[in-house]
């Protein structure tokens, strides 16, 4: 699988390239791009047809805007609202600060189970935490259960999307993958026969192994259930057979009311996967004597987003629902995939999320890896004004590096100075003007046009042209014009 | 009717035949035109760079030089977008009450050229003539910051001799993005390497639109790849006539 993604991409951001870097053996992988394309094709047109028969689609996404926004508003509430009512349905609630404390929360609850195997449902946040390769590390062999985590899990791959992480890998690579890791030479890549080996492989952990991990889609605070929505079913295998089950969940995940569900699952199921309701909607409370699991522990996630609560500006982050239809419209998410983010979380939601999770300190290039062109806050369920976001982060970016004094000469920093100072005063741009288009002309070749530049100019030219300055400005053009009719006049 | 025409920075610098095409179709229509010669720029590189404050003095500057401007007409949607998206948060940030309510006072005075003919003129016929196969790039900031819906189209259906051919993936981005296309250039060559198919494949002599900084890029990568297309801004084809044909175009 080495070749799908042209080195192993790395998806912890204190450790990622920049994005413009990251992105360059995605430009440059046809195979890549193209099952990139066509995923997010596929997908983008089946949400188009699904949201367009819903007449009230944007009545919707204000209702859900507007429950998510209620939510996070009062979020300490909520969540202690929560705690009580899954405590008293026998659930045990965990609070952990940030991500190692999640990671042992987790893997003492697994050894009081003395488990050494454990099953997982498809869960971005546990993949945030990173914790597989702790599990692991402490002796427990974890087992990814979603169709999308095995083909990931078994060729060593990252997840690439949040909601189809393999989106990146085509169907004779999966077929690859399937029979080399289960040993099955003769496995065509026929969809029928890839889920039949899928299940074989995975029906035996179902009944074989007592302990479970989950995230979850929502927390209801009202009645203290978890939520949790899926494709396969395979994740309710996870939810009902094992005797332990552990949920990890994100602290904003949480939703006020019960009945808040009639219009999140609705905008979730259209966003995400493009149909009306999801095939598998699992929502339990607490643990029901002699039904399912008979332990169940919820681990609330803070890891950062309780200071993106703390910033009004950018708080709207947290009504985030994980739909992934941000970085399905995104024309940036759709040449260089997920992997060029550095992050579980790409594509726009990913620009804005991790940096802010990473409390700016890390993944500073992603805000400024979008053209703000509008399409994810147009499709965004709940109404994230993501280009907003990305505007005030990449000005807390430049505010940082301002006081980074070797910044002080950077073209980029430079030019900008100087175009403030330039365009404060009309004499001064019109003089800057004039200075440009003697400065251009040594550049300009004999049909007018500058095929090369120096400096941050060649990031232009490398792949463009630029038409030369013309000989008169449009300012001059008028003042002449005014001269000649006042003539005429005389 | 009076409008004051703001050029823009780089319509002012880089393409004044279209602000020429402005001047000629508005008072062709019997707009009486004026241009403020104080004019620079609306802030949008500085805002969309991250340089706030630098944004907000570039739109104070602004608002003051047209505090008692009747009617501006901009022909370029990004920095209508500009002014009618992100003024308000720097307003609101780093500016005071008098230039708040002058800003309020300003906004529903400032419009995008199509806005102006379409809803303050009242026209869609506007007497052009362009014969020539035209695709029409919706840009981003006319699509989903200031909602033009069909005013492009229904301007473009009223020009004699000319032809549209219907750009697939209309509402995508080309991948300029301002200060984006140096600071990720390949992505967002990338991006421009997938739009400029859509547009190849229309057949089309020439790619008109709204903006002309998504025309600064698409015409730098036809004129680089011997595409055999040109760009126009809308503003010169509507001001073409058979008796004043558009300047440049053979």
């Amino acid at each position: 699988m080495s070749q799908a993604t042209a080195g192993h991409p790395v998806l912890d951001p204190t450790l990622a390239l920049p994005f413009p870097q990251a992105a360059l053996p995605v430009l440059r992988n046809p195979q890549l791009r193209k099952n990139v394309a066509h995923a997010i094709d596929v997908i983008q047109a089946k949400r188009a047809r699904l949201v367009a028969e819903k007449t009230d689609w944007q009545e919707l996404r204000s209702a859900a805007s507007a429950i998510r926004a209620h939510a996070i508003e009062n979020l300490g509430a909520y969540l202690e609202e929560f705690e009580a009512k899954c405590t008293a349905a026998g659930g045990t609630v965990h609070w952990a600060a940030d991500a190692g404390e999640a990671r042992r929360i987790i893997l003492d609850l697994l050894r009081q189970e003395n488990s050494s195997d454990v099953i997982k449902i498809k869960t971005m946040t546990s993949a945030e935490i990173q914790l597989n390769p702790f599990l692991q590390a402490g002796g427990v062999n974890v087992f990814e259960t979603d169709l999308a985590e095995i083909i990931l899990q078994l060729g060593e791959e990252e997840p690439s999307h949040i909601v189809v992480p393999a989106l990146h890998i085509n169907r004779s690579q999966v077929r690859e993958i399937f029979a080399r890791r289960m040993g099955l030479d003769d496995l065509s890549d026929d969809p029928q026969d890839l889920t039949a080996a899928a299940r074989n492989y995975l029906r035996q952990k179902f009944l074989t192994i007592p302990t479970a991990i989950s995230g979850a889609n929502f927390l209801i605070a009202e009645t203290g259930s978890v939520v949790v929505v899926e494709s396969e079913g395979n994740g309710r295998m996870c939810l009902t057979l094992p005797r332990t089950l552990i949920t990890l969940a994100g602290i904003e995940k949480v939703l006020p009311r019960f009945k808040d569900l009639e219009v999140m699952l609705q905008v979730l199921a259209r966003s995400a996967t493009g149909e009306r309701m999801n095939p598998y909607n699992s929502l339990w409370t607490g643990v029901t004597p002699g039904d399912g699991p008979q332990r169940f522990h919820v681990v609330l996630l803070d890891n950062g987003r309780s200071s993106i609560l703390s910033k009004p500006k950018q708080r709207q982050t947290l009504k985030c629902i994980r739909c992934a239809a941000c970085m399905n419209a995104c024309p940036v998410y759709r040449q260089t995939g997920g992997h060029a983010y550095g992050s579980v979380y790409p594509g726009p939601i990913g620009a804005i999320l991790t940096p802010q999770l990473m409390q700016m300190h890390y993944a500073q290039s992603l805000p400024f890896a979008s053209s703000l062109c509008g399409a994810c806050y147009e499709v965004c369920p709940v109404k994230i004004n993501i280009p907003e976001v990305l505007l005030e982060l990449r000005a807390q970016v430049v505010n940082q590096e301002r006081r980074d004094l070797g910044r002080f000469f950077d073209p980029m920093y430079l030019g900008l100075r100087i175009a403030n100072l330039l365009f404060s005063t009309a004499w001064l741009f019109h003089a800057s003007q004039f200075m440009g288009r003697i400065g251009l002309r040594f550049f300009t070749r004999g049909d007018g046009w500058i095929h090369s530049l120096p400096s941050v100019g060649g990031k232009w030219t490398q792949t463009r042209d630029l038409r030369g300055f013309p000989k008169q400005t449009f300012h001059g053009w008028w003042a002449a014009r005014g001269r000649q009719s006042a003539k005429e006049a005389r | 009717m009076r409008a004051s025409l703001f050029i823009t920075c780089y319509n002012d610098t880089l393409f004044p035949e279209t602000g020429r095409a402005v001047v000629r179709l508005l008072e062709r229509l019997g707009v009486e035109l004026e241009f403020h010669p104080g004019q620079t720029c609306c802030g949008q590189m500085h805002a969309n760079t991250g340089f706030r404050a630098e944004a907000f003095s570039q739109a104070k500057r602004l608002v003051r030089l047209y505090q008692d401007t009747e009617t501006i007409v901009v022909p370029s949607s990004s920095c209508v977008a500009m002014m009618r998206d992100q003024y308000p948060g720097l307003i609101d940030e780093l500016g005071n009450e008098s230039l708040r309510k002058d800003f309020a006072a300003l906004l529903p005075r400032i419009y995008e050229l199509s806005e102006f003919l379409i809803d303050r003129l009242g026209v869609e016929d506007v007497g052009a003539w362009f014969p020539y196969r035209v695709t029409f790039h919706a840009s981003c900031h006319g699509v989903r910051a200031l909602h033009l819906g069909d005013r492009p189209y229904r301007l473009l259906a009223k020009v004699r001799s000319l032809q549209l051919a219907p750009l697939p993936n209309v509402d995508r981005c080309c991948g300029f993005g301002g200060t984006f296309s140096v600071k990720n250039a390949e992505v967002s060559s990338a991006m421009l390497a997938v739009k400029l198919q859509d547009v190849v494949s229309t057949g089309a002599e020439f790619c008109t639109a709204l903006d002309n900084s998504c025309l600064m890029h698409l015409g730098g990568a036809m004129h680089r790849q011997y595409a055999g297309m040109k760009t126009i801004h809308l503003a010169q084809i509507l001001a073409s006539t058979e008796a004043s044909p558009a300047e440049g175009v053979s």
